[in-house]
């Protein structure tokens, strides 16, 4: 299973190597991450999408916790959540399909954020559902490059 | 006034109560050497740079201060690596200093630069590069605190030439340490102790499972006071021994792959284990899926990540040994287990530790003799191997910081210089390295080390011309194919002594060895006894790799 993994650690050089570090030093899988800075300029949080079993997802944030550069971490997972990814993608336009593609972007909420006379580049902002929506959508259109920042998260409410 | 990084950086070594540095020099070190010129502080000079990181190391084991070493940029500090990796694995407090190059020049592939933050980034506690004078003092504070306190660890500091010759007028050396993501835990949970008390109480087949956490918490008084009070049995981990007196009745030796059919025996039929500062390593538990199958698992350890991550604990206590085990003493009721404590007594008659005499020489006969001799008050370090085990299983440790060997990862070449950091530590204390030819050589230069600073080290060679453990791998699971395991050609080891300007010694026959230990004692010079053991001992009993704990081979039958 997936599990948003959310880490608050000191600003400091280093200390995406160190995270980095530990998870290929242990064969921990990183499916994307994500990092910058928060209110407070000292801290960073990084957002590390990974998998495995419990005993691993455990194994990972004991590990993190042991870092000394780490602050907190928490799987987001297992909490009331909200997760967000912003996904650019290039589509290649063919005469007469303009229009059926910006009808698709417009069905999603997407932005065009750049045209010219064979492509177009949509901005899209959503969880992995949406995300996935779109691509499905518009390949058939033929995607000629899609970028993603990975994902980000936060917990709902007041935690 | 004016005062220089390394200045500051010596000056900080000093106020954490560093007394004495292992090291050597290069380039762009000599402003911290120039400092060390009239320091108070000692420095002793290595041969090689891992001879240093392992004498810090050895310095730290018997001391249970935090060990320190120095090295230049480059080669000498990749020299370090070997015994850094050793110290982490071992989780032994060490503070590391590199030089480095100018900060100007790091990322250039400048002369003698090596990203030494990047090579040792897996086998460090944690690391700083200093890029600013004013930061010298906290980092040193933190550096000391990182790796003293909580699952100890080495920290390395990287110093680049122009941050020791900058200079500033008022260092900051504040009192204390303020690391807002660093507060290890001391004291266990009150629920998680209660449920302890209740499961030890009503226990019948319990067991202590103790490891090196007891030493790196000074915990040995408090677990003998729990075993007084419950009367439980204890077994050890290799890293754990002295942790509790070798010589008790309650004492099983050590258990896992070379360790005691009774202690093999007694966990696997525990219905409680009581594991602290242990860590399930795959060299005690033997196939993991039939380790403890019937027992519930206390495991007590200050590193949350070492429960659970190998046996399931049913109650994980996260904490101090020392705290933990107070906590426990006051509430602890004592069990009923005669009958468990018969059953054991039963399998220590039937499978007593034991050799078969030759007319050669053994090496259990020499390490027993190690023992009589020095009667268990001498600090005992080893190389690893067959020499390693032996040592472990023939002498009896009594007391705690006695017995310094590299556990986790197994590090020949370590116990040398480890003996000359116990000596230098403990002056007026009989050291022994229980070493294998093959070992030896691998920091036999420290030699010149002992010599020069008068460190009447003893080095108990239990010579069997092999890379004796390998060879003993290959008879048994290789069909005796012995590929380059055996050391054909061999430095004659008492001419080699002698040359450093030692002593040394050969002994052939067993009524030579008594005499010859006796002498090496009383030596005031290095001693390196060079045995002469039957070649194709073996260690046994022997859990062979990924076998069950009770499927123990035998040497005797
Ligand atoms: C640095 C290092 N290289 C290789 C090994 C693998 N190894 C483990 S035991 C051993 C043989 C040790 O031989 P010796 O020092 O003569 O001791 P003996 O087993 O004969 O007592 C070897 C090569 C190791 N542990 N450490």
């Amino acid at each position: 299973m997936n599990h948003t993994i959310s880490v608050l650690v000191e600003n400091r050089l280093g200390v995406l190597a160190r995270v980095s570090g530990l998870f290929s030093g242990r064969g921990y899988n990183i499916d994307s991450l994500c990092v910058g800075e928060t209110d407070d300029p000292m801290i960073s949080r990084m957002t590390i999408v990974t998998h495995g079993d419990n005993k691993i997802i455990e194994q990972i944030e004991k590990q993190l916790n042991k870092l000394i550069d780490v602050i907190k971490v928490m799987d987001v997972t297992k909490e009331d959540h909200v997760e967000r990814e912003l996904v650019l993608i290039k589509v290649g336009v063919d005469e007469g399909q303009r229009g059926k593609i910006l009808e698709i972007v417009e069905i999603f909420r997407g932005k065009v954020i750049d045209v010219s006379p064979k492509t177009i580049t949509v901005e899209i902002t959503g969880d992995e559902g949406k995300i996935n929506g779109i691509t499905e959508m518009l390949k058939p259109f033929g995607v000629k490059e899609l970028v993603r920042t990975g994902k980000v998260a936060v917990v709902r409410g007041e935690k | 006034m004016k005062y220089t990084g390394a200045q500051i950086l010596i000056e900080s070594l000093i106020r954490e109560g560093a007394d004495t540095i292992f090291g050597y020099p290069g380039g762009v070190l000599l402003p911290i050497f120039d400092v060390l010129y009239d320091a108070k502080i000692n420095f002793i000079l290595v041969r090689h740079e891992q001879g240093a990181a392992h004498a810090a190391d050895g310095y730290s084991r018997s001391t249970n201060k935090v060990g320190v070493c120095m090295a230049t940029s480059g080669p000498g500090a990749t020299n370090l690596i070997t015994g850094i990796a050793t110290a982490y694995m071992d989780s032994i407090p060490m503070v590391i200093i590199t030089g480095q190059v100018l900060t100007t020049m790091i990322g250039n592939d400048a002369f003698q630069e090596a990203d030494i933050i990047g090579i040792t980034r897996p086998i460090v506690k944690h690391s700083y590069l200093l890029k600013d004078v004013a930061d010298i003092a906290r980092v040193v504070k933190e550096a000391f605190h990182i790796a003293s306190t909580g699952r100890p660890g080495p920290v390395l500091v990287d110093i680049p030439k122009d941050i020791s010759t900058e200079t500033m007028s008022s260092p900051n050396y504040s009192k204390k340490v303020d690391i807002r993501s660093y507060n290890p835990t001391c004291l266990g949970h009150p629920m998680q102790i209660k449920k302890a008390i209740n499961a030890i109480a009503s226990s019948k087949k319990p067991i202590i499972y103790s490891g090196g956490g007891i030493l790196s918490s000074n915990a040995a008084e408090e677990l003998q006071k729990f075993v007084d009070i419950t009367g439980i049995p204890v077994t050890s981990t290799l890293l754990g021994l002295g942790g509790f007196p070798g010589t008790h009745p309650l004492f099983l030796g050590m258990l896992g792959m070379h360790g005691t059919k009774y202690a093999n025996y007694a966990i696997t039929n525990a219905d409680l284990v009581i594991a602290i500062g242990a860590r399930f390593d795959d060299r005690v538990t033997g196939k993991i899926d039939e380790f403890v199958p019937k027992a519930t698992v206390i495991h007590i350890d200050v590193d949350p990540a070492s429960i659970s991550k190998n046996v399931h604990a049913h109650i994980p206590i996260v904490g101090d040994a020392k705290c933990i085990l107070q906590q426990l003493n006051k509430e602890a009721i004592p069990p009923k287990i005669n009958d468990w404590i018969e059953q054991i007594e039963q399998w220590k008659k039937e499978y007593p530790l034991g050799y078969k005499k030759s007319g050669k020489l053994k090496p259990q006969f020499v390490v027993e003799k190690i023992y009589e001799v020095t009667g268990g008050n001498a600090i005992i370090t080893t190389e690893v191997g067959q020499n390693q085990m032996w040592a472990a299983q023939y002498y009896k440790f009594d007391y705690p910081r006695s017995f310094l060997s590299s556990g986790g990862l197994g590090t020949m070449g370590y116990g040398f210089p480890a003996a000359i950091g116990a000596q230098v530590a403990n002056p007026d204390m009989v050291v022994f390295d229980i070493a294998g030819d093959g070992s030896f050589q691998m920091n036999i230069q420290e030699l010149a080390t002992a010599i020069q600073y008068n460190l009447p080290v003893n080095v108990a060679i239990l010579n069997n011309h092999n890379l004796g453990m390998v060879r003993q791998w290959q008879e048994l699971f290789f069909n005796k194919r012995y590929s380059h395991t055996s050391m054909t050609v061999q430095p004659d080891f008492v001419k080699v002594a002698e040359a450093y300007g030692a002593e040394g010694i050969r002994v052939e026959t067993e009524e030579e060895v008594v005499p010859a230990l006796k002498r090496a004692i009383s030596s005031k010079k290095p001693v390196v006894l060079d045995f002469w053991v039957e070649e194709e001992e073996n260690v046994f009993p022997m859990v062979p790799a990924g076998a069950s704990l009770t499927q123990m081979i035998e040497g005797m039958a």
